[in-house]
């Protein structure tokens, strides 16, 4: 996980709350709160970072958090929330 | 992605905190909506929530419903569901559909299937629809006896010949939805086999004595021990079965059913009407619970935002006499539609509390709030319900009502009971019944 | 002493993946039909 390159869904919204965000998926209508700034913060940087490890590095996720949002990012991939990403840049 | 204004007047909110917790101090859009497009209905349901049947000379043009769907696409509200009355009895129904998915919004529409005949199911199953279009079939009961009942004669052909068209179509996982009633909670398995017939999925909801639903109540409404059966249903086959959450007051019985268990009104969901008023939940068309209308300046994200009411709902509510009950936390007190159109206070139990203070309530002293408004037709056509015609007042169950009122009578009055001042009448179905006014 | 926990700079605070997300049902909150 920490070594892909991953990127929101495009069928996904996300939108800001002032204690995180609400993403919703239009196709399969599966809506998942984001309970933390710094995950909306790692989401937001995924599509532009060549890695998980960097979008972290960004948030200012402190390190031994990482396996947790890493478990995050998963439970995300598995809801189709976000997609690994072709030849990252 | 785009960012929410701030507002200058918004208390500081507490972060972190429960899902439940944050979602109850409000959110800056919506997550969903109903809206219902027209008040004109091709049916006369007896429970009808809306009191649907004629359209409301002051319902929205398609620009001004485009408009809220802009507004719609700038809140990010997710989807919206879109119901009446009957949607698609409106010449711009598909128009709108289709404006609404090219905007970002995704809509399910309630609909008593009366219009989706082979080509519109086609065209929802098409490429055009892109997946952002979900259909929800009402019905009330699993064979035609029962559902018509309430419904109206040919409704049930009318709901069974619309699924079977979307599946036929490809068109995959329409819903089924289902208010449960003392007449058909019998028929659980059979309404879980009807959806699976056509590949769709069952939603099971809770009657409101909300509209035409308070002259009905209490006769529909489940007894107890139904509820009890209702519960079990859910909890041992419920996995695929949708509710809405319409029924966390049931949470008191034990473990919550799955769902927020949660009061959305006014605080992640609400209501668009035809007219475009704005009420804290479908349940609650009431005078009590208009927040404002989104015609006004600054629009449906005014009121969503800075209503009074919305910011009354938004702000801690203390369980009043329900909160020294071991069980409040779970039900939360039930449902405020329910409470406020059987004249039950709104700090105090639920009148299906399933600890049966609610029917201590019930049988005390109360005062059925009038209604604010009626849109049923003002004659019964061939559609009405044998319910309806069969309509009894609750204080008068021994005795069989009389006949309708006929649409020759030529005395401004006929039908008119004085006692019926507090309730709707059952007869002509009009809503001069009870206020002295000439029946239209 | 400063008693405030920032969050980002809380690197001994103890997160667990349920604490960053909960999935819901669009169709899990009361008052649409």
């Amino acid at each position: 996980m920490l070594d892909q390159a991953w990127q929101l869904s495009p069928a996904v919204a996300l939108r800001p709350e002032p204690f995180g965000a609400l993403a919703y998926h239009f196709g399969n209508r599966r809506l998942t709160f984001l309970r933390r700034p710094e995950l909306v913060r790692v989401v937001t940087a995924l599509a532009e970072c060549d890695d998980v490890r960097s979008a972290l590095l960004e948030a200012g996720v402190p390190e031994p958090q990482w396996a947790a949002y890493a478990a995050a990012l998963d439970s995300l991939a598995q809801a189709d929330m976000i997609r690994p990403r072709e030849g990252a840049a | 992605m785009t960012t929410l204004q701030n507002r200058e007047a918004a208390p500081a909110r507490p972060l972190g905190g429960t899902l439940i917790e944050q979602f109850e101090l409000g959110l800056d859009a919506p997550i969903c909506l109903t809206w219902e497009l027209t008040y004109a209905c091709n049916l006369e349901c007896a429970h009808c929530l809306s009191s649907s049947g004629r359209r409301d000379p002051r319902e929205l043009s398609t620009e001004q419903c485009e408009a809220v769907i802009d507004e719609l696409q700038r809140m990010q509200v997710f989807y919206v569901n879109i119901g009446g009355g009957e949607p698609t009895i409106r010449p711009d129904f598909w128009h709108l559909l289709e404006y609404a998915v090219n905007h970002q919004v995704g809509v399910k529409f309630s609909t008593n299937g009366v219009r989706l005949d082979a080509e519109r199911a086609a065209f929802l199953a098409s490429p055009a629809c892109n997946g952002y279009v979900d259909v929800q079939i009402s019905l009330d009961g699993a064979t035609a006896e029962v559902n018509d009942y309430v419904r109206g004669p040919g409704s049930y052909d009318t709901a069974l010949r619309a699924l079977a068209n979307l599946q036929d179509a490809g068109f995959k996982d329409a819903k089924i939805s289902v208010v449960c009633t003392r007449q058909n909670i019998g028929q659980l398995d059979e309404f879980k086999a009807l959806a699976d017939r056509f590949g769709a999925t069952l939603r099971l909801t809770r009657l409101r004595p909300s509209g035409r639903g308070a002259d009905v109540w209490d006769e529909l409404h489940p007894l107890p021990h139904q509820q009890r059966e209702l519960y079990d249903w859910l909890m041992a086959h419920g996995e695929n079965v949708l509710t809405g959450d319409s029924f966390f007051h049931l949470a008191a019985f034990g473990e919550s059913l799955p769902g927020l268990n949660l009061c959305g009104a006014g605080r992640v969901v609400c209501l668009i009407d035809p007219i475009g008023d704005v009420y804290a939940c479908p349940f609650a068309i009431h005078d009590n619970f208009l927040a404002g209308n989104l015609l006004d300046e600054g629009g449906f994200q005014r009121v969503w935002q800075t209503s009074a009411l919305f910011t009354e709902l938004r702000s801690p509510q203390t369980g009043g006499a329900c909160s020294s009950c071991q069980f409040f936390d779970s039900c939360r007190g039930g449902c405020m539609a329910a409470k406020f159109f059987t004249g039950l206070p709104l700090d105090g139990p639920d009148p299906e509390c399933v600890q049966g203070y609610g029917e201590q309530a019930l049988a005390g002293p109360r005062e059925i709030p009038a209604a604010s408004q009626d849109h049923s037709k003002a004659n019964p056509t061939r559609n009405q319900p044998v319910m309806l015609t069969l309509s009894r007042r609750p204080d008068e169950l021994s005795l069989p009502a009389a006949p309708p009122v006929s649409a020759c009578a030529e005395n401004p009055l006929a039908g008119f009971d004085p006692a019926s001042l507090d309730t709707l009448p059952g007869g002509c179905g009009c809503s001069a019944g009870g206020t002295g006014k000439a029946c239209c | 002493m400063n008693t405030q926990i920032d969050p980002i700079d809380g690197a001994d605070e103890q997160i667990t993946a349920d604490m960053l997300i909960e999935e819901v049902s669009i169709d899990g909150m009361c008052g649409v039909y």
